[in-house]
């Protein structure tokens, strides 16, 4: 029992409400919202100490023991992501102070994106899977307004898509909850595990995880992502590159307990068909990247190939391949951040979305450069740099799986990766530049501290890759023998 | 009762999902409404009608019913209502910026 547990989920709604009524005090919310999130980001480093210490932690809200209760369990995987989901979100706030406009923030940008966070952190802590419905809708919820805010042409258009969908893939949410209810009697995640092995996961329940993995699918955005670069490209900068550092990653966090923890018995039938479709995200996000000629698109397209690189590792299914899983993700959070936030800052400079037509930005702004390129590598995974140990974690694990077809494609990608992100640096960066020192746009002020703290996490998480070593083990072990999770909430003597 | 109900959220679905894949942004988001009530009623025929007597120590020994079910759809109908009301107001930003509420003369390319 820890009562901190809830902090990173009901802190930030609690400010979000206030900050509603503080709409006229722009400063002061500026603060307020970053100072939650540093005390989210403070509460999870203490959390990732006594999960070391005490085990899994377990919240039982109004001391309902489980299976009967609504409870949190906050183990290293979930939260280990909570913390590096905070850390993004205080450097994209520090961005959007200085990019973001005062418009957007008399429209309640700050309590949406604090709500956003909210349904983040909440999905990824609690351990029933109607909350986990709950948490999504909160999320939702809140990326429905981010996504419009502007009210923009286009982005009504795209958010208006995005919403239908969204609501389409939570309809199956429910249906395949109705069926997991009817057929289990039970909404604790790790006593529907337990039920699930007593009966042998029979083709009913196999049904059920099947279209838990479509539902999910379509919010990780893995094969079924053709909503996800129109989507993305519409709001603003600093939301964008929250939407594609978290919100395809809580799909993930999602398929990743669905089936490790409650329907791992089927391996030959679900995790196949994981396999396949992880193949096919990567080569068709490899096809999306290639062609694009929007930098925005192909950032996008970027996302869909990490969605797939991830998901191959739960496919390959071993303790190593879920050890590189956990660090590719945290990479990947921090990395796909990054990228939307240097894409987004190339299009506010120079006014452009087509590779081509922007030239020279390295003259004009040769930190910006040097920091792109840095993104680059770590996204290609250069050995200093966040995504390495990851790619070789999994490259172990599907060479020990002898899953080759996944492990060629996988490391495949990697080339395409840095086909397309190496085209815009040689084109927009290099070259002659065509704006004039006189005309060039200011970089804004804060803009250079998120972006040189978000490369320096990429650099600290490659280099002390062994510093949280522990941490990402301990995820991996809890997430390869799905018993000692069940063993930690079902054992109501502690 | 339960193959009444299967049959009654069958209709529900079937309206739904002609009215999801028509033109107009309207008949969409009833649609989607729809669809939410035929799912509600989904969750509680499969967790189990009403059968024995209400869940209160105490009261009748008799087999009790489960009310799990109806807090869920509770928790399901507030959320469904709050994603329609914000559907339905981006539907009328929409309307007021596009001047169409119909989806073919929404299109856009993405280079916009």
């Amino acid at each position: 029992m820890s009562n901190i547990l809830v902090l990173p989920l009901i802190v930030p709604i609690i400010t979000a409400a206030l900050l509603v009524f503080l709409n006229d005090y722009i400063k002061l919310q500026r603060i307020v919202s970053l100072l939650t999130m540093i005390f989210v980001a403070g509460i999870s480093v203490v959390l990732l100490q006594l999960i070391q210490t005490e085990g899994i932690l377990r919240l039982d809200f109004s001391g309902w023991l489980p299976p009967f209760g609504i409870l949190f369990v906050g183990d290293s995987f979930s939260v280990l992501l909570v913390l590096t989901s905070s850390i993004v979100t205080i450097l994209c706030l520090i961005y959007a102070f200085s990019t973001i406009g005062k418009e957007q923030e008399k429209m309640y940008f700050y309590p949406f994106v604090l709500f956003l966070i909210a349904g983040v952190n909440g999905s990824f802590l609690t351990g029933d899977i109607f909350n986990l419905f709950v948490c999504f809708e909160v999320m939702l919820l809140a990326s429905y307004a981010l996504i419009a805010l502007g009210g923009e042409k286009f982005q009504l258009r795209e958010s208006l898509k995005y919403v239908l969908i969204n609501v389409v893939a939570s309809w199956m949410f429910l249906v395949a909850l109705a069926y997991l209810y009817g057929t289990v009697k039970t909404l604790n995640m790790a006593h529907i595990a337990q039920r699930v092995a007593e009966v042998g996961q029979e083709p009913m329940l196999t049904l059920v995880s099947l279209i838990f993995l479509i539902v999910f699918a379509l919010k990780a955005g893995l094969l079924l992502f053709f909503w996800l670069p129109g989507s993305y490209s519409v709001p603003p900068t600093a939301v964008q590159a929250l939407f594609a550092a978290l919100l395809t990653k809580v799909g993930i966090y999602a398929l990743f307990r669905t089936f490790t923890l409650m329907f791992p018995l089927q391996p030959e039938i679900t995790h196949t068909i994981i396999g396949v479709m992880a193949g096919i995200t990567i080569i068709a996000g490899c096809m999306g990247a290639l062609s694009g000629r929007d930098v925005r698109t192909i950032a996008s397209y970027n996302v869909i190939i990490g969605v797939g690189f991830i998901l191959m590792a739960l496919a390959i299914g071993n303790e190593q391949a879920f050890a590189g899983a956990v660090y590719y993700l945290i990479h990947d959070i921090i990395a796909k951040a990054l990228l939307f936030l240097l894409i987004g800052t190339m299009v506010m400079l120079t006014g452009e979305i087509v590779v081509k037509n922007m030239n020279g930005l390295i003259r004009n702004y040769p930190l910006f450069g040097w920091i792109y390129f840095i993104t680059m590598c770590g996204l290609i995974g250069i050995p200093p740099l966040s995504g390495f140990v990851g790619k070789v974690l999994i490259g172990q694990g599907a060479v020990e799986q002898g899953a080759y077809v996944l492990l060629a494609l996988g490391f495949g990608s990697s080339i395409i990766v840095l086909y397309s992100l190496l085209r815009i640096f040689l084109a927009s960066f290099f070259g002659e530049t065509s704006i004039s020192e006189e005309d060039k746009q200011p970089m804004p002020k804060g803009a250079y501290v998120s972006f040189v703290l978000l490369a320096l996490c990429m650099i600290g998480l490659g280099v002390g890759a062994e510093g949280i070593a522990i941490y990402v083990n301990d995820a991996a072990h809890t997430l390869a023998n799905p018993s000692v999770y069940i063993e930690a909430i079902l054992n109501t003597n502690k | 009762m339960e193959s009444l109900m299967i049959v009654l959220i069958g209709i529900l679905v079937a309206v739904a999902t002609y009215l999801v894949l028509s033109r107009s942004v309207l008949r969409v988001i009833v649609g989607t409404a729809i669809l939410s009530h035929a799912v509600h009623l989904l969750l509680l025929t499969v967790g189990g009608l009403k059968k024995g007597s209400v869940p209160i120590l105490g009261q009748a020994a008799a087999p009790f019913t489960d009310a799990l079910p109806q807090a869920l759809i509770l928790t399901a109908i507030v959320i469904s209502f709050a994603v329609t009301a914000f559907l339905l107001v981006l539907a009328y930003r929409m309307y007021l910026t596009n001047g169409s509420d119909d989806f073919h003369k929404l299109g856009g390319s993405s280079d916009e």
